[in-house]
């Protein structure tokens, strides 16, 4: 068996580590399988077309790609600014829906709740733009060789910017108060609000770190596969493996359980046949659902 | 009298596909709305029950598997038993965990069931699917009027005795364990009630009954493809459920028609309003707004139209106010 699988399962692991991410937090400290993360990163990945295709129309032709890479420096402002304006998204969509059903005290109806966010939210993208898949970049690349693998320039650079990415998040929650914060939310919310912590900014600010990934997660789908109304949809099944596989509340689990969901989906790629990959998260959720629910890094309750 | 003759037999598929979708939110009924269990994969399950029942009962086929031309009936109770083996495996591997986790891995066994369908060519005809499944009254066929009512018959026939029967459960001792164990799992076993068991037999029959409605509307329509068991699906069945009012079967019923005739008529709007190129669109604007319709209800009127009705048993005439 070629190795090459190592090379594009670590990538498309990376894009799901990264959508993982946002799942694992939103379960951790609001309590729910939030069934709409996948629409999150449909979202981000039309949002950055729609800026970078403006800044284009503003700026001219004339932009030049980043180095070796295959997209210009329009395409890295319009995906940090889609990244705030996914986020913003999330915390919109708690605040008109997620928020009444928590002042209910029924999170148990959430989970129907974002499943019909879902189909509304991505049915909304196929009205708006149609289900013709679009591109970021026309660009072809052609791969440099790394140890005997074929690697894209591109693939690369996403690789260390979903490092980059979860690093600094773990940083985050690790050694900052807001980190701090969320975790004691995460812990015993009524707790947490009798110390005298603002838990509604806690779970706005869970809401928006959790769409700003997704949409980089977005971004860093569009640029290996087309975009199209349901892409984010399609890699909803391998979020909930790697994030269950991480252990629910572990931002690094949940970045090692998308890279190993990643590298099985591209190796039942190249041994079965692309038809079949979906199925692959399927058996790791079942599979770790069986033998160790808490998963890698969960911890058992 | 043609034109009479054609509004009878499409309003006779239409209340039979409606009625169908019933007999689905009655099974989601019994896992929601009575024992509070999660199930995102609904149209997994009818999936399996209709493919089930169209592979048992069809004429063989060179290269496919399947075409055995066992009688309607035999095959609709087949497709009860393999729906309801599914889900008693998905519900055994996940009931005894958190709530969240039956959600994610019913998902998945609608994703991969999407996935054999599609894929599996050589037992599910692929994306073609499987046609010439053998009809009810098919020797009728040439009258549609009189073939439309007469299925609709049988249809109701069928809803008219799951009513009947899972009212009885729900009164039955049976029932009320059910209910016991979604309102306090911890007081239901200080009695010596097994939560784990009940859930799953709950879960069991509710995927049965999903697996059933497929295999109706496989026999109703006579042909079946994997884009009938999409997850749009799922999502009219909660939408009907949770409209019509969870934990009542008149409401899940009630429900149905509702959504169904509201899909039905948004569906004649946009086609005579958008023109043919921007049809998929429209079709799109449709689910955005039932699925604006569904969380609508579920913030604001979280009982649906007819909220649960609580009885304590058949031996008790009058029933006490929630």
């Amino acid at each position: 068996m070629s190795m090459q699988f190592v090379a594009d399962g670590l990538v498309a692991g990376a894009t799901i580590g990264l959508g993982a991410v946002g799942v694992t937090l939103t379960y951790s400290i609001l309590r729910f399988a939030n069934f709409a993360h996948g629409e999150f990163i449909s979202w981000g990945c039309y949002l950055t077309l729609v800026i970078a295709g403006a800044i284009g129309a503003w700026v001219g032709p004339s932009i030049a790609p980043l180095g070796a890479l295959s997209i210009g420096p329009n395409v890295l402002a319009a995906g940090l600014l889609a990244m705030a304006l996914t986020g913003l998204l999330a915390i919109g969509l708690d605040a008109l829906l997620f928020r009444r059903l928590r002042r209910h005290g029924s999170s148990i109806t959430a989970v129907i709740a974002s499943f019909g966010a879902a189909l509304a939210l991505r049915a909304a993208l196929e009205a708006i733009f149609s289900s013709r898949p679009v591109y970021l970049s026309q660009d072809l690349q052609i791969a440099i060789r790394v140890g005997g693998l074929r690697i894209t320039p591109d693939q690369l650079a996403l690789l260390g910017v979903a490092v980059l990415l979860v690093g600094a998040l773990q940083l985050l929650l690790s050694r900052s108060n807001a980190g701090r914060s969320m975790r004691a939310v995460s812990e015993n919310p009524a707790l947490a609000r009798i110390v005298g912590i603002d838990v509604a900014a806690v779970i706005r600010l869970t809401w928006f770190i959790g769409g700003a990934l997704a949409c980089a997660s977005g971004v860093m789908l569009g640029l290996v596969v087309q975009i199209r109304p349901t892409m984010g949809a399609e890699l909803l099944l391998p979020l909930f493996a790697a994030a269950i596989l991480g252990g629910i509340g572990s931002v690094p689990g949940a970045l090692l359980g998308g890279l190993i969901v990643g590298l099985a989906e591209a190796a039942a790629v190249q041994a079965i046949g692309a038809e079949w990959r979906a199925a692959v998260a399927f058996m790791i959720l079942i599979a770790v659902l069986l033998l160790r629910p808490a998963g890698l890094f969960g911890r058992t309750d | 009298m043609h034109d009479l003759s054609g509004l009878i037999a499409y309003g006779s598929v239409f209340l039979s596909l409606a009625l169908i979708n019933g007999i689905v939110c009655l099974g989601l009924n019994l896992q929601w709305g009575q024992t509070g269990l999660f199930n995102v994969g609904i149209a997994g399950f009818v999936g399996i029950g209709a493919y089930t029942s169209a592979l048992l009962t069809s004429a063989p086929v060179d290269g496919r598997f399947g075409g055995f031309g066992w009688p309607i009936a035999l095959g609709l109770i087949a497709a009860m038993f393999t729906s309801g083996a599914v889900s008693a495996l998905v519900g055994a591997a996940t009931l005894r965990l958190r709530a969240d986790y039956l959600a994610i891995a019913t998902f998945g066994v609608a994703v991969s069931v999407q996935l054999v369908l599609r894929n599996a060519e050589r037992v599910t005809g692929g994306n073609f699917g499987v046609s010439f499944i053998p009809r009810p009254f098919a020797s009728l066929a040439a009258r549609p009027a009189l073939f439309g009512t007469l299925n609709l018959v049988l249809v109701a026939g069928v809803v008219g005795v799951l009513y009947v029967a899972l009212d009885r459960l729900m009164r039955s001792p049976w029932g009320r364990v059910l209910r016991a164990v979604r309102e306090d799992e911890r007081a239901a076993a200080a009695l010596g009630k097994s939560a784990a068991r009940f859930r799953l037999q709950a879960f069991t029959i509710g995927g049965a009954l999903m697996g059933l409605a497929g295999a109706l509307e496989a026999h109703l329509i006579g042909f079946i493809a994997p884009d009938n068991f999409e997850s749009t699906l799922t999502f009219q069945i909660w939408t009907m459920l949770i409209i019509g009012g969870s934990g009542n079967n008149l409401g899940a019923l009630l429900g149905a028609l509702l959504v169904a005739t509201i899909w039905s008529v948004t569906g004649l709007a946009t086609g005579a309003l958008f023109p043919p190129e921007d049809q998929a669109r429209a079709a799109a604007l449709r689910i955005v707004a039932i699925g604006v319709l569904l969380a609508a209800t579920i913030v604001l009127r979280p009982r649906g139209l007819l909220g649960e009705r609580l009885g304590v048993s058949r031996h008790l005439t009058g029933t006490t106010k929630p």
